[in-house]
């Protein structure tokens, strides 16, 4: 346990990761439309700024797990009640945190029908977010992630579009393919132990065989999850059928869940396999980047657009990861972020479209730049930083990642290039389309701009496009010594590796 | 010095960071006054004519050798957004800041003349190009010029497709595909593989070192280098030049203000500033990129030329001009003589007064006579007696005949070229010497002496005064900096020591 800082006073993340579970269970009791609406914005505010003191109170300068709780659960099979958050999972948990109330505004109109039952799945979801990203007990990282396919499941299938069904069940399948071998995976690393701790897994002599599998293992669940080519398959169809909110946390939080796995996994638990497959899953990601950007480039419908767009993104992420160096990983862990606010803002952005016009198709929706200003300020400067904009967010990930690739591998990185081009390719066709469009677009003049809950909706992510994007470097300061600690742990492994043979 | 350490040691300029705010915040000043048209003309005009007087204000300093540093934001070690004033900047940041001022009157004109649509948005984004190429001019390192040549790219996207009919639309796509595809594929990995390699993208203070380590691969350097080149396509080097007669289709003051001056000058003058400043001089030599570059753009000088001899649309035959003088300034830096540099440098400002000059007379001819192909101005300057005056001396500069500003330019170009030996360059600057003359000479010839056609229209008057006045100045000019170019020397002096 040397490895935890152990939280001696108010268990904060207990707290977190309880207090939208709590907010539920009122739910049962009073399900008003609009108490429920307030009530979940309610909770979901306070679960915000309680996390705030997440920020405050933790310390870059040490790559243990802060905040740390750890409890008896199961003594029988040695699970325990472990949470605990290092520089990897501390951003990730407030994007988590920060996202979850501007879902909850985002629905306030979309959603209609069972308005008490939707804002249940929603806190269920962030419930079992949390706990993903601050869970270091293996059974309670596994309950917690496979739990949270079922709100999920819910959400697209009951408030989605009119293939619902069929995208819901192809989500569920997906993922739940993957979970079997992550559990699978879970299940040798315990007999290996005796312990489903999980720092205790890490940096231990396994077999070569053995670790391959078991990477192979976790690979599979955390690639469908990312989603990587060619395991991405289900997010389209899943994205275009989710309600905005289903959609803004699958791009912004679900997706991050499997790059997630393989930094706070693959690489510590598995570092020869790991050396040994990266440079297959570098070129998967460039594969990834190019091939997202292209199929992104040909949709008409907008959410496919940014879903496709997200395969890319997340292959730069991927491509970050692997390259093994503190730029590339910060880089990484930077685009995460990035990706969580931009698309996320993005897909909060056809959704106003959509409760206006009833449609996702790039050609109704031509040419709204006259009669919504506001919006398509907004859409711009979203637009901008999803193709890495100098100055915007997404820049400084793509700028890390580009150059952690260059130091390793020339050719690889100038092959993730046309990605990049690819990307303003596509995000610039769409902001043609939406701001101009054609000279026959379809009369616009009866639709009404934003209004200010919409206004206030999108100010934040905004604030945070510029703020990571001019001022970086706080963030990374607190990523910054989990990930050298990450890689110096690596390479002397690599190198006690070397000695030995 | 350590350029970082130099950074830091210097006091702060806040009067560059207004430099670069006054157009942004006319620009969105612009946007909220929809309604009050001549309010919305008042703010550009005052924004433009504060930020000429702020850049005038810098030139006691420059003078004295000093470099005015003023930094934004620091990203990341390296990388920040700073801004700098030194002689290389004040040039172009002189050019830009003062044309704009005339340019501002003469599109009021021009604008309310031809009635046209989205005015608003016209000035609004206007400004904003202006913001970004001083922002170029101003950019104290390859990332925060990279950042302000993607918000020119960016905003002047409106203005090309300003008239948003199928024509407008077609060359705004041709524009923004050519000018972010360079950028991305070029431009990007360049400059990330520029920091990996040096750890910084800031600008040294002299143009001989560079930041470009020593110890570099020549394969990665020649690559880099290369990749400078092709990204800023603004620059208009074939055979990346296609977005620039593209970008015609704008109205005439964009094509004047943006498309001979500051969307091109900004690229001429990001390539001629990372090939002083990220390779320096020394590692020009070393790895022998001097000498072929110039043979290259020689290539597009010639091509261009034999190009424009063939349009008849005046606008297109001005932008193949363009393409064929935006290289000049690319040559003579690539030379690498102190002469060459000189006239490479001094010709981002000779060509700018008098390509606005051509540009607004065409603008003039339109709104006046609604004419746009050559062959249909027959004895038109008998009407219009001080267009055609302007465009006659204005090509004469073109030419490089003196006493206008294109003989300085060329002057040092032809010297430039004889200390480098390079007799084939030499007979590149004079065939398209010849070039020059056989596609501006018949234009004034046959608008003062050609025969009016018959049945010709009558009450064509010449151009009215808000678009004269722009064109008598910056005629004017262009002959003074032709008889006294000390006052511009003095900032190129400055920057070759």
């Amino acid at each position: 346990m040397d490895n935890l800082i152990i939280n001696e006073g108010f268990p904060l993340l207990s707290f977190l990761i309880f207090l939208p579970l709590a907010g539920a269970l009122v739910m049962l009791v009073f399900h008003g439309e609009s108490f429920a609406r307030f009530w979940t914005l309610a909770v979901t505010t306070v679960v915000a700024l309680c996390s705030l003191p997440l920020v405050s109170g933790f310390d870059p300068t040490t790559a243990k797990y802060q905040f740390a709780e750890f409890h008896q659960w199961i003594p029988r099979f040695h699970i325990n009640y472990v949470l605990g958050m290092d520089g990897i999972s501390v951003l990730l948990v407030m994007l988590t945190t920060l996202i979850m109330p501007f879902c909850v505004l985002a629905s306030w109109k979309y959603i209609q029908k069972r308005v008490a039952a939707f804002m249940i799945c929603l806190l269920i979801m962030e419930t079992s977010m949390l706990g993903v990203f601050v869970a270091l007990d293996f059974v309670l990282f596994y309950i917690l992630w496979e739990f949270m396919l079922i709100p999920m499941y819910l959400l697209i299938a009951i408030w989605g579009g009119p293939r619902k069904v069929y995208a819901s069940i192809k989500f569920f399948l997906y993922t739940l393919a993957g979970s079997i071998l992550l559990l699978v995976a879970i299940i040798a690393l315990y007999l290996k132990n005796g312990s489903f701790y999980i720092p205790d897994m890490m940096w231990q002599q396994y077999s070569t065989t053995f670790q391959i599998l078991v990477f192979l293992a976790f690979f599979l669940a955390f690639a469908i999850k990312v989603p990587m080519f060619p395991f991405h398959t289900w997010l389209p169809a899943a994205h275009v059928e989710a309600p905005t909110a289903g959609s803004v946390i699958l791009a912004s939080i679900l997706l991050k869940m499997g790059t997630y796995g393989f930094l706070r996994f693959c690489l510590p638990i598995t570092p020869d396999a790991t050396f040994a497959l990266a440079p297959y899953i570098l070129w998967l990601s460039i594969a990834g980047i190019i091939y997202g950007g292209f199929t992104a480039l040909a949709q008409n419908d907008m959410k496919k657009l940014i879903a496709y767009s997200s395969v890319g993104h997340m292959g730069f992420v991927t491509l970050g990861i692997f390259v093994l160096n503190s730029q590339g990983l910060e880089g990484a862990i930077m685009q995460m972020i990035n990706h969580g606010v931009t698309t996320g803002a993005l897909f909060l952005c056809v959704g106003m479209i959509y409760e206006r016009t009833h449609s996702r198709e790039l050609d109704v929706a031509a040419g709204v730049g006259k009669y919504m200003p506001w919006y398509v300020t907004y859409l711009a400067f979203f637009s901008l930083s999803s193709f890495a904009f100098p100055g915007t967010n997404s820049f400084i990930g793509e700028f890390l990642v580009l150059a952690g690739t260059f130091k390793e591998n020339v050719p690889l990185a100038l092959a993730a290039i046309p990605g990049a081009v690819l990307a303003a390719a596509y995000m610039l066709r769409l902001l043609q389309r939406v701001v101009w469009g054609r000279a026959t677009n379809p009369d616009q003049s009866h639709l009404k701009d934003l209004n200010l809950r919409e206004i206030v909706t999108l100010a934040p992510f905004l604030l945070f496009v510029f703020w990571i994007g001019l001022g970086p470097q706080p963030f990374i300061d607190m990523m910054h010594t989990s990930v050298v600690s990450l890689l110096d742990q690596l390479h002397s492994w690599q190198q006690q590796g070397m000695a030995l043979r | 010095m350590d350029p970082v350490t130099a950074a830091t040691t210097i006091s702060q300029e806040p009067n560059l960071l207004l430099a670069v705010i006054i157009p942004l915040f006319g620009s969105l000043v612009v946007m909220t006054l929809k309604n009050h048209p001549n309010l919305r003309e008042f703010v550009s005009s005052a924004a433009s004519i504060l930020l000429f007087c702020i850049v005038l204000s810098f030139i006691p300093a420059i003078r004295e050798g000093r470099t005015l540093v003023y930094q934004m934001f620091q990203l990341l070690p390296g990388l920040s957004i700073t801004l700098r004033a030194d002689g290389f900047s004040m040039i172009f940041a002189m050019v830009a800041s003062s044309l704009w001022t005339i340019a501002v009157f003469y599109s009021m004109g021009y604008m309310r003349g031809l009635k046209e649509h989205a005015q608003t948005r016209f000035n609004a984004c206007f400004a904003l190009a202006i913001f970004g190429a001083i922002g170029v001019a101003l950019s104290d390192n390859l990332f925060t010029m990279y950042l302000f040549y993607e918000i020119v790219s960016v905003c002047t996207y409106p203005l090309v497709a300003h008239h948003q009919d199928e024509e407008g639309y077609e060359g705004g796509k041709k524009y923004v595909v050519y000018l972010t595809t360079t950028a991305k594929l070029f431009l990007l990995p360049a400059m990330i593989l520029i920091y990996v390699l040096a750890g910084t993208l800031d600008f040294p203070h002299n143009i001989s070192t560079g930041i470009i380590p020593g110890d570099t691969r020549a394969w990665v350097v020649i690559m880099l280098y290369v990749f400078c080149i092709f990204g800023f396509a603004k620059n208009g080097v074939m055979p990346f030049h296609h977005w620039l007669p593209g970008a015609m289709v704008a109205p005439t003051p964009v094509s004047a203000l943006l498309h001979a001056v500051a969307v091109v000058k900004v690229g001429v003058f990001c390539t001629t500033r990372t090939m002083l400043y990220v390779f320096g001089t020394d590692t020009m030599s070393t790895f022998n990129l001097g000498i072929p570059t110039a043979y290259f753009v020689g290539f597009t000088i010639i091509m261009a030329s034999v190009i424009a001899l063939t349009k008849d649309n005046l606008k297109a035959r001005l932008a193949y001009s363009t393409v064929s003088q935006l290289s000049y300034i690319i040559l003579g830096v690539a030379l690498l003589t102190p002469h060459s540099i000189d006239g490479g440098i001094i010709h981002i400002v000779n060509h700018a007064f008098s390509k606005i000059t051509l540009f607004f007379c065409a603008g003039a001819i339109y709104v006046a006579a609604h004419k746009k192909n050559i062959s249909e101005m027959s004895g038109l300057g008998r009407t219009m007696p001080f267009t055609f005056g302007a465009f006659a001396v204005a090509s004469l500069s073109m030419i490089g005949a003196p006493p206008v500003a294109g003989f300085v330019s060329k002057w040092y170009l032809l010297v430039g070229s004889m200390e480098a030996h390079q007799v084939g360059i030499l007979l590149i600057l004079i065939g398209s010497t010849v070039l020059n003359v056989g596609y501006f000479a018949p234009v004034t010839y046959k608008a003062f002496f050609g025969k009016k056609p018959e049945g010709a229209a009558v009450g064509i008057h010449e151009a009215p005064l808000s678009m004269l006045i722009p064109i008598l100045i910056a005629v004017t000019i262009s002959v003074i900096i032709g008889i006294y170019p000390n006052f511009m020397m003095q900032f190129v002096k400055a920057v070759t020591g």
